[in-house]
């Protein structure tokens, strides 16, 4: 079957094929959330060392996960945008933002969550966690700069430049704060590392990361039909949508 | 051209003294306000002297960025650039050269008699000397970057140390890094290199970075 | 020479213009007209390669200015409404220093003779923060005498100009245009300029 996938790269056919995508996305974030936790929180075995403590895994490393992935895909939609001057990537690059510091942020919360019972303080200046704290700034600096900028050409253009610089840089920062952890306490015990996983945390682990991908794809799609709205409220056919009472 | 626009950049600065010798006191200020704050303890003033002294550069030399495109971009000069014939990113790296000049070296200058005020031993001194040379002009690449995306914004200083400063984090790392290896008696080699490292691919990136940044910002 | 097909100007929501056609051939004079917000900055600035248009495309002898980057820079010389002359440089220094960033090296000699010709002997060595605002033009406008590029871009130019300095600028134009070189231009004030085409651009 052939698509045509040019139809869908105006905004206006756009959003109406991402209306139809955001209640399946939602529905099967829903019920793979449901599942995942169950797994994590009632089936999967009490950890012999951690205790009940290490079930916070099964937020924390799907949230730690696709904070590292969305700000790539944030980049790469930024950096098309960029380079082929299409404005519905720009778009998709703005909305992936709020949600991958949504992750960072999470995984951050649930880090620290997780080091109170096991380091005994709430923060730890952990490679891993380090890390994280600066990929929050980057999100921060890419949102704050396009929310500056009035034009939404320019705060486009001007995301994707920060944008790929910071993925440029994320190797580097990642590099850096490793070594300088290493050097300054030597390697502490990674949130990540379970040598002995059960296949049962696994599963569940697997499902929880699947319901994030769902749920940022609907939430993403849900925000650039918004943000579609508000920089073609100009057009006709968003008039037309306005007559009908769609809006 | 690339001579010119340096030649330029150090002669406004030279009619503009002031500004360069408050950047020059801001970094002195902010390295003699941590005693006042933690105390007189020589042991633990030696500590963080590496870092107290970086993180004091680091925010010098991000007070400063402000001036880079701003006053070409009010009165007009900035536009001329963008219709200069000659490469851009070749007039921007002469810009950012210029602003280290101005900026970076008087802080690497400086560094050493801040180095005393923690009693830090010479080779420590000369250490932290080397890693600022190195570390100081990526840090003024880097920040011209943001210069350049921030230009004409409401609110563009405090912006502007919101995309730069976690950019700046390994420089900061490393250039600190250095100094403290020296003390601990371990080879600090590997941190210059790397600091060499960082300012070759700064040099590669920056420039065309920053030009694609000013061309978007002038739109 | 120059020519626009179809350019249309969006800013933010607003749609500036649209759909805007010309063709200025060598020795022609085109006037940009149109009330304050019509975009006349705005086309004058994509005219330069400084924005691009929305839609639409700007070629210089055929071939597209995007396309062209430095090669199109080297044949204009725009002044827009700001004079880019800095404050704490001298006249002087401010001419050979714009004019070498427009990639062409002046002698103090030209540069002065250039400045006696804008009217402004004996302040070559003043620093530029003195100087009056219809004189800051003039140091801008010296540019055109000692860049000999073939399109001249101008933005007002007569903005805040004496009655001896618009004659001078007419004259400017006049011999510009008979030696086959091209003018575009915004001005509220009238000028009578002779040239062989002229074109008249209406925004509205």
């Amino acid at each position: 079957m052939a698509i045509n996938w040019y139809k869908y790269a105006s905004p206006a056919s756009f959003y109406i094929l991402a209306g139809k995508m955001v209640p399946f996305f939602a529905i099967v974030a829903i019920g793979l959330l449901i599942a995942g936790l169950y797994i994590g929180f009632f089936v999967a075995p009490t950890d012999f060392q951690q205790g009940e403590a290490y079930r916070i895994i099964f937020i924390h490393v799907p949230a730690a996960w696709m904070s590292m992935f969305l700000y790539v895909v944030m980049a790469l939609w930024a950096g098309i945008g960029l380079a082929f001057n299409t404005r519905l990537s720009s778009m998709m690059a703005t909305a992936i933002a709020p949600t991958g510091a949504m992750f960072t942020f999470l995984a951050l919360w649930t880090g620290s969550l997780w080091g109170k019972p096991m380091w005994g303080t709430w923060w730890v200046w952990d490679a891993r966690l380090t890390s994280e704290l600066i990929l929050l700034f980057l999100y921060i600096g890419f949102m704050s700069l396009q929310a500056a900028i009035d034009d939404p050409r320019r705060a486009d253009k001007a995301g994707a430049i920060i944008a790929l610089v910071g993925v440029i840089n994320i190797p580097i920062i990642y590099f850096s704060v490793q070594w300088w952890n290493t050097l300054h306490q030597g390697a502490s015990v990674s949130v990540t590392q379970a040598p002995t996983m059960a296949s049962v945390m696994l599963t569940g682990m697997m499902i929880m990361v699947f319901a994030s991908w769902m749920y940022a794809i609907a939430v993403i799609l849900k925000r650039v039909r918004i943000i579609i709205l508000e920089r073609e409220s100009h057009t006709a056919w968003v008039a037309e949508l306005r007559k009908k009472g769609a809006l | 051209m690339f001579f010119w626009i340096i030649q330029r950049d150090l002669l406004l600065a030279v009619r503009r003294r002031s500004d360069v010798l408050t950047t020059l006191f801001f970094f002195v200020i902010v390295v003699s306000l941590f005693p006042l704050s933690v105390g007189p303890e020589m042991n633990l003033l030696r500590i963080m002297a590496p870092g107290v002294v970086w993180v004091a550069a680091l925010l010098a030399s991000m007070l400063s960025l402000g001036r880079l495109f701003s006053s070409d971009y009010l009165d007009g000069t900035l536009e001329q650039m963008l219709l200069s014939p000659q490469s851009l990113s070749i007039l921007v790296l002469g810009k950012a050269l210029a602003h280290w000049l101005v900026t970076g070296v008087p802080l690497v200058l400086m560094a050493p008699v801040l180095g005393i005020q923690y009693d830090l031993p010479a080779d420590a001194l000369f250490v932290l000397v080397l890693s600022l040379l190195l570390g100081t002009p990526v840090l003024s690449l880097i920040g011209a970057i943001g210069a350049a995306l921030t230009l004409g914004l409401r609110g563009g200083g405090v912006l502007v140390s919101l995309l730069v400063l976690p950019l700046y984090i390994p420089v900061l790392i490393f250039g600190a890094g250095a100094v403290e290896a020296n003390m601990a008696g371990i080879s600090y080699d590997a941190h210059l290199s790397l600091l060499g490292a960082f300012l070759l691919v700064s040099l590669v990136f920056a420039p065309w970075a920053i030009a694609s940044s000013l061309r978007v910002s002038m739109e | 020479m120059l020519q626009g097909i179809n350019l249309t100007c969006v800013r933010g929501d607003r749609r500036l213009f649209k759909e805007v056609n010309f063709i200025l051939e060598a020795g022609g004079l085109m006037q940009v007209h149109g009330p304050n917000g019509s975009g006349k900055t705005s086309l004058l600035r994509m005219l330069c390669g400084l924005s691009h248009p929305a839609m639409g495309e700007i070629t210089w002898c055929g071939t597209s200015i995007r396309v062209l980057g430095g090669e199109y820079f080297a044949n204009l010389t725009y002044i827009g409404h700001l004079s880019g002359t800095k404050d704490d440089l001298t006249v002087l220094e401010n001419l050979r220093i714009s004019s070498a960033l427009a990639g062409v090296r002046i002698s103090e000699r030209q540069a002065s003779d250039a400045l006696t010709h804008m009217g402004l002997n004996g302040r070559e060595f003043l620093p530029a923060k003195v100087l009056s605002q219809g004189q800051r033009r003039r140091v801008a406008l010296a540019r055109l005498l000692v860049c000999k590029t073939k399109l001249w871009i101008l933005d007002e130019p007569l903005a805040a100009l004496d009655v001896m300095a618009v004659q001078l600028i007419q004259e400017l134009l006049e011999q510009h245009l008979a030696e086959k070189g091209l003018v575009v231009m915004t001005t509220h004030q009238e000028i009578d300029v002779t040239a062989v085409s002229k074109v008249h651009l209406r925004l509205v």
